[in-house]
């Protein structure tokens, strides 16, 4: 086995504990190249097909290629697609930076999701290396009773063994894809010939490295067209993968306060 | 360019002993810190009036800067020339435990951090026993603050011998001891001129040197079932496997159930080859030649390298939380899939950190280390840690959380005959059969429809009722009407018929009864896991009379509507009866009178149940 398909198999495992334990399960799919890769990994895991529903929570701010693409493949690999719309910023808690209300209305709209769907489980395709607090991450995440992250007491996981057992009505976060690196997603969408959003790709000299609402995020300056470039620029940058989203950088602690109240 | 495989390596040692510093350091003088970084912590530090703080590289929460220590573990990737590595944070407070071991579990090396001035203090003493329970067994150690002792050799000295004492005791050789002052970079990536007198490898060249770990192929196969999927008319058997391999055409047995069968297909999903075999460390599925009872927890392994059937365990354990363990508590075991409730026996030691000594004790508490003799009712499929680590080991759940964690040090195939019983219930199994006269059991009916189960099953129940006994028939007929009032016809539903009806059985047996279960079964799969679930006080009673018999006799006419396909589905006619291949009692209705069917039930009865029998098995 090499390194990917050691990440592949763990990050299998974990579905299949997840599918197993959790009752109402769905699986967020921001429609990017890690979510991407995670539906993938859910069609390796349960043999073909992705055997619970898919949420996309919508801000109505995705750039159209991301709509395109998603309509297309929920309808070529079947999936069981609910889409979410998430409520206004005006509706935000006022006293987030600006950029950081606007990514709080995915909060909200996962909130919202959440309480009608009575779901107890949410996949989620973050990663380590996105970002520090995300680094503190569990694989099975618990939330509070109002869906927020007790950063200061996460449950022991060790040896494979996750917390699948919750009091009613608290719900928890699954996080396959934990251990993986932005570079190890590439390779592996490369080696499996994974559908990516073209918005990835260079065009005029910028690409998006990450993608997100049109209004918060922005192309970086890049000349890697293939999933090859992609690979061969990550090797040198010292650019980090989310520097164009703004809500990151507004203050010390703001994606800190945005995950603690329920954030991806 | 190649992807060498990362090494995941987690930084422990004492709080305040320098962990997150020397991981700043690290990432910053091998490069591998994004723009900006710098000048973030810059700003961070003067904002809180400190000097250049590295540990901010790490320590993300609002709440670890403001205090100035880690509370949660954290992980962050970086490059040597040599290869790629996981750096994992573990926090040094004692307070934050259950977060070291999470971060420690996922190494495969480990830097223990102690402080030159103060040596190696209770957590990192504590650390050091808990990466060796783990499995972490490559450890260097950077001797840190040696600008706070002046890089004095002789103090070097002092605390080097001093760890390398503690760690022989656990069997553990550290693969360097490195003077440090991670603040300014000494021996981190490039050696120190203020310390001339020591020639050994910089941190950096001791990462390289931590061999990665091995997936464990050459063992012993072990697959625990994770699940069993039914995609379309495949059933697949779901599971990673934790060691070893297996191949199509393998005979699998499975423990507890000690069912086998063959290895038909590893189903694999866009994947353009017919995989032939699979090994450690891989996410599998498989189908095999017959449907067997296997279920989630189950262990498929090859015959000549059986797990063990374990009632007693030794296990060496660390405790998580702030309630107790005490003896006489249960608690539930997972090992690898499968959970197991478990009684705790006895507290052979509890482990000074410290020195190392051990006492007996009465309780664990939080944090600490000890030996415990567990007991569990039915037989858990185990393997010794010292010969199968993933399947040797498991943690410990209560309620809603992991409490602990340990790893088996012995595994005892020999029933438990302590009183289980006794810890959850003021009545005991004994006394219960002192008060009836018999022990509580399970006599399950199998056989055609016609074979006479039934009328069987009443008789018995008549003359061991008119003796005396506790007994009760569970009929098939009976049950479908309550407790699985909402169950139907098909495959799944009849094998969750019977499941339930061995449950309610057990309940009875428990009770201190004798039940009488009468249910065609006609599966062996489904009867095996009647078994499981009844264990030693399941009997299995084929009245076996022959097809022929049976239809001729058609008690309620369903043969013939059978027949004229009225019926679908009929065992006998059109779906199989699986004959049980070694029943405790086998009686044939089509040459046994009945009164001569019935002495010989009462008989084994007696001999089975009666309070002579138990006298008779003790002695």
């Amino acid at each position: 086995m090499n390194d990917l398909d050691q990440l592949e198999s763990q990050s299998i495992y974990i579905l299949r504990e997840a599918y197993h334990s959790i009752d109402r399960m769905a699986l967020l799919w921001s429609i990017g190249k890690d979510s991407n890769a995670l539906l993938w990994l859910c069609r390796k895991a349960f043999f073909g097909r992705v055997p619970f529903p898919v949420v996309q929570l919508d801000t109505d701010m995705e750039l159209p290629e991301v709509y395109e693409f998603r309509d297309r493949i929920a309808r070529e690999w079947d999936l069981d697609l609910r889409v979410e719309h998430c409520p206004p910023e005006s509706e935000m808690d006022p006293t987030l930076p600006p950029n950081t209300r606007a990514a709080a209305r995915k909060t909200v709209g996962l909130r919202n999701l959440l309480d009608r769907g009575n779901y107890q489980g949410v996949v989620v395709g973050i990663r380590r290396d996105e970002q520090a607090t995300r680094a503190k991450e569990r694989i099975f995440s618990p939330r509070t009773l109002d869906g927020a992250w007790d950063v200061k007491d996460q449950p022991a996981e060790f040896w494979d063994h996750y917390k699948t057992r919750f009091a009613e009505g608290t719900h928890v976060r699954i996080h396959p894809l934990l251990a993986w690196t932005e570079m190890d997603i590439w390779r592996y969408s490369k080696r499996e010939d994974i559908p990516i959003v073209p918005l990835y790709f260079s065009r005029n000299g910028k690409r998006y490295r990450s993608l997100g609402e049109k209004n918060i995020t922005f192309p970086v300056d890049s000349n890697a067209s293939t999933i090859d470039e992609i690979i061969a620029e990550l090797a040198v940058t010292r650019v980090s993968e989310r520097a164009g989203r703004t809500m990151d950088n507004e203050s010390e602690d703001s994606f800190e306060r945005l995950r603690s109240s329920g954030y991806m | 360019m190649p992807h060498s495989s990362q090494l995941r390596i987690v930084i422990v040692g004492h709080v305040d002993h320098g962990k997150s510093t020397l991981i700043g350091r690290l990432l910053n003088d091998t490069g591998s810190l994004p723009d900006g970084k710098v000048d973030q912590v810059q700003e961070m530090s003067r904002k809180r009036g400190m000097p250049f703080e590295w540990s901010f590289v790490m320590d993300a929460l609002q709440a670890e800067r403001d205090q100035g220590i880690t509370i949660d573990t954290t992980q962050i990737h970086f490059k040597t020339a040599q290869r790629p590595y996981v750096i994992i944070d573990a926090p040094g407070h004692a307070e934050f435990l259950k977060n070291m071991v999470t971060g420690a579990s996922q190494a495969d090396a480990a830097i223990l951090v102690i402080d030159a001035a103060e040596g190696a203090l209770e957590q990192s003493r504590r650390h050091a026993f808990l990466l060796h329970l783990l499995g972490v067994r490559q450890v260097a150690v950077a001797v840190n603050k040696m600008d706070r002792v002046d890089f004095d050799e002789a103090r070097f000295q002092a605390v080097e011998q001093e760890i390398r004492a503690y760690l022989g005791e656990l069997g553990v050789t550290p693969t360097a001891v490195i003077p440090v002052a991670a603040r300014h970079g000494d021996n981190i990536a490039g050696p120190s001129d203020k310390a001339p007198w020591y020639s050994g490898p910089t941190v950096v060249q001791a990462l390289d040197a931590f061999m990665p770990s091995r997936a464990p192929l050459d063992q012993a196969l072990r697959f625990p079932i994770q699940d069993v999927y039914k995609p379309d008319d495949r059933r697949i058997l779901a599971g990673r496997i934790e060691s070893g391999r297996l191949r199509v055409g393998d005979t699998l047995h499975f423990a507890p159930t000690g069912e086998s069968a063959t290895i038909v297909t590893i189903e694999a999903w866009n994947h353009p080859e017919t995989v032939l075999s699979a090994g450690a460390g891989q996410s599998i599925g498989i189908t095999l030649d017959k449907r067997l009872f296997v279920e989630r927890g189950h262990v498929g392994f090859h015959r000549e390298q059986a797990p063990k059937l374990a009632h007693t365990l030794s296990v060496r354990l660390f405790w998580l939380v702030s309630r107790p363990l005490a003896v006489g508590d249960t608690l539930t075991l997972k090992i690898a899939t499968a959970e197991h409730r478990v009684t705790v026996d006895s507290i052979t030691a509890v482990i000074d950190i410290e020195d190392l000594s051990a006492t007996p004790g009465k309780a664990i508490h939080r944090n600490e280390v000890a030996e415990v003799v567990f007991r569990s009712r039915r037989p858990i499929p185990v393997d010794e840690a010292s010969d199968l680590s993933r399947t040797g080991r498991g943690v410990l759940i209560d309620g809603y959380d992991v409490v602990g964690g340990c790893i088996v040090l012995e595994a005892d195939e020999a029933v438990a005959t302590a009183n289980l019983h006794a810890v959850a219930h003021a009545v005991t199994v004994e006394e219960r059969a002192a008060a009836n006269g018999h022990t509580g059991g399970i006599l399950w009916f199998t056989g055609l429809s016609g074979a006479g189960k039934s009328t069987l099953a009443m008789a018995l129940e008549r003359v061991l009722f008119d003796r005396g006994w506790q007994v009760f028939v569970l009929d098939g007929d009976g049950v479908r009407g309550g407790l699985n009032a909402g169950l139907g016809f098909s495959l799944d539903d009849r094998a969750e018929n019977i499941r339930r009806v061995a449950e309610a059985a057990k309940l009875f047996a428990d009770a201190g009864m004798v039940v009488i279960t009468s249910l065609i079964s006609p599966l062996a799969s489904d009867r095996a896991r009647a078994r499981v679930i009844g264990g030693q006080r399941f009997h299995e009673v084929h009245v076996a009379a022959d097809l022929a018999t049976c239809e001729a006799r058609d008690p309620k006419g369903l043969y013939a509507k059978a027949r004229a396909g009225d019926i679908p589905d009929f065992t006998g006619i059109s779906s199989p009866y699986e004959a049980p291949e070694n029943p405790e009692v086998t009686i044939d209705t089509g040459t046994l009178p009945q009164a001569d069917a019935l002495a010989a039930l009462v008989d084994y009865v007696e001999r089975t149940f009666g309070n002579g029998a138990a006298t008779r098995r003790l002695a």
